[in-house]
């Protein structure tokens, strides 16, 4: 049975979303920048788009921004702040997507200052270490509303009261924590936000970048007066069509899919924590519902990872941008896990679809490959009485 | 990623263990990626007469340590030390680019059990 545990790194299309969004690509072409019917009938679809990205961030639909995902929004709103400001410190986390971290270095080498908070042992980011980092010619704080590796949930409405109250801009990365977290940007005191469509089910290819009415950042693309001549490039009606429906059904369906994926969590971690030298790595409770992380003592993940995908089930080891490289995960190492603890973390993240029969069967197969991965390790030897640890 | 004759010897890795009194051992590790490997050999008339590993790593790593040890078993000590990570990476017929340090380290560990045999028993390579 083929089992798909990594909707952090991506999900499936919804069916009713794509049947929306279908029109758009064939018999509903038109240019919505265009004057005529055609371009008028995209554009409606466009505006009906921008409306429910709105709704589901407690937005106006003038503040959203069509954007090909969440990379792009981040490079914009972090770019376009740095460019805006012309000079400056900025505040981010150790433990952020690449989109942000590798945006950050750039900026650092343009002349930018920039301060990685440090996160605790649960991968969480403290409101007051944000505080503590604020200089005077801090420009930008930028800190993600969950982690991708881990789920921690930060205390994004705390930064942003502090961003509030000094008057500097926050941004946001909610790539992973839309359709899982309530998201109320006046609330919580965003400025901008970014988002991608195809983590909540969603079409690849788009994203959006909330910015707060009156925020001045510097143009992206050039080329054309699409998105309030603030986001160059042809629309994507039928990318954005897919976004607006897939963002609506989220909203709607939040609640249920949230106790649907915690229930099927907490069974797995279960399951998983009782296979010996294993341990959880991220935060128990401010976490996103679907996410479990754990560390196999002696594994390298890789290996068990290639090993479970031979047995059709799909899962990551950290995130799915490190499997290229062969340093451990920064996210992990940033928790103060050992470099052996962190290459030992594979993630299981739950969606829709999944079921108790698969989250059994998911646990017997890691179980066992766990076993036979350690009978190989250096790490372990073959005592009475099982394997254990040397 | 990987082909058939690697994910086999990665999920039944041949020659898997240890040998209580070795007549060669080595442990090394790889700097590049934190991997590391354990080997023993016995040695009778000059060949390479047992050989067992331990291997911490990625699928890679594995499999080459298992091909390896099929490869040096038997061989003479001198026909053991000439096996290089070109020729393991051949042997399992072919490895991803990234993955080719992963071989690397199944040919130090093969050499390095060789280089203690030989130091134990003064019997310097000709």
């Amino acid at each position: 049975m083929a089992v798909y545990l990594d909707h952090s790194a991506t999900t499936y299309l919804d069916e009713a979303v794509f049947s929306k969004m279908e029109p758009y690509f064939t018999r509903k072409f038109g240019n919505a920048s265009t004057p005529y019917a055609y371009g008028r009938e995209a554009d409606r679809a466009v505006m009906e788009a921008r409306e429910k990205t709105a709704a589901a961030l407690c937005a106006s639909a003038s503040e959203i921004y069509f954007t090909s995902g969440g990379t792009e929004s981040d490079n914009w709103a972090i770019k376009g702040a740095a460019e805006a400001a012309g000079k400056g410190h900025i505040i981010t986390s150790s433990v952020e997507h690449h989109a942000v971290l590798d945006t950050c270095r750039y900026l650092e080498a343009k002349g930018f200052e920039v301060t990685y908070l440090p996160v605790d042992a649960k991968g969480m980011v403290s409101a007051q270490s944000v505080r503590d980092a604020l200089r005077p010619d801090t420009i930008l704080i930028t800190v993600m509303f969950a982690n991708n590796e881990v789920g921690t949930v930060m205390p994004v409405a705390e930064i942003g009261a502090i961003a509030r109250e000094k008057g500097i801009l926050f941004h946001t990365d909610a790539v992973q924590a839309v359709g899982h977290c309530s998201i109320d940007v006046g609330a919580m005191g965003i400025d901008m936000l970014s988002l991608s469509a195809h983590k909540f089910y969603g079409p690849k290819g788009v994203g959006a970048l909330y910015i707060r009415n009156g925020v001045k950042i510097a143009k992206f693309m050039h080329g054309g007066a699409q998105e309030k001549d603030s986001r160059a490039g042809t629309t994507n009606t039928p990318g954005i069509v897919g976004l607006g429906a897939a963002i609506e059904l989220a909203a709607d369906t939040m609640d249920a899919e949230n106790a649907h994926e915690a229930a099927l969590a907490a069974r797995l971690k279960e399951g998983l924590l009782k296979i010996p030298y294993t341990k959880l790595n991220g935060h128990e409770t401010s976490r996103l519902p679907g996410n479990v992380n754990i560390t196999f003592e002696g594994i390298e993940g890789e290996a068990l990872m290639t090993y479970l995908d031979l047995e059709g089930i799909a899962v990551s080891t950290g995130s799915a941008c490190t499997s290229g490289s062969i340093h451990p995960s920064h996210v992990l190492m940033a928790m103060g896990l050992s470099p052996e603890d962190a290459r030992g973390a594979v993630r299981f993240t739950l969606g829709r679809e999944n079921t108790e029969e698969q989250i059994d069967e998911v646990i017997q197969k890691t179980s066992d490959i766990a076993a036979k991965i350690r009978e190989v390790s250096p790490l372990f030897a073959q005592r009475k009485g099982g394997i254990k640890r040397v | 990623m990987y082909n058939e004759k690697v994910l086999e010897h990665f999920k039944n890795p041949h020659n898997v263990g240890s040998i209580q009194d070795p007549d060669g051992y080595a442990e090394v590790g790889s700097v590049e990626c934190g991997d590391t490997m354990q080997m023993y050999i016995k040695v009778k008339d000059d060949r390479i007469s047992d050989i067992k590993y331990k291997t911490y790593g990625c699928c890679a790593a594995i499999a080459s340590s298992s091909i390896a040890s099929d490869m040096a078993l038997g061989k003479t000590l001198e026909e053991a030390e000439a096996i290089s990570k070109t020729d393991i990476v051949n042997e399992l017929g072919g490895l991803p680019e990234r993955k080719y340090h992963c071989s690397l380290m199944a040919e130090d560990a093969l050499k390095a059990a060789i280089a203690d045999y030989r130091s134990k028993n003064k019997t310097p390579r000709q």
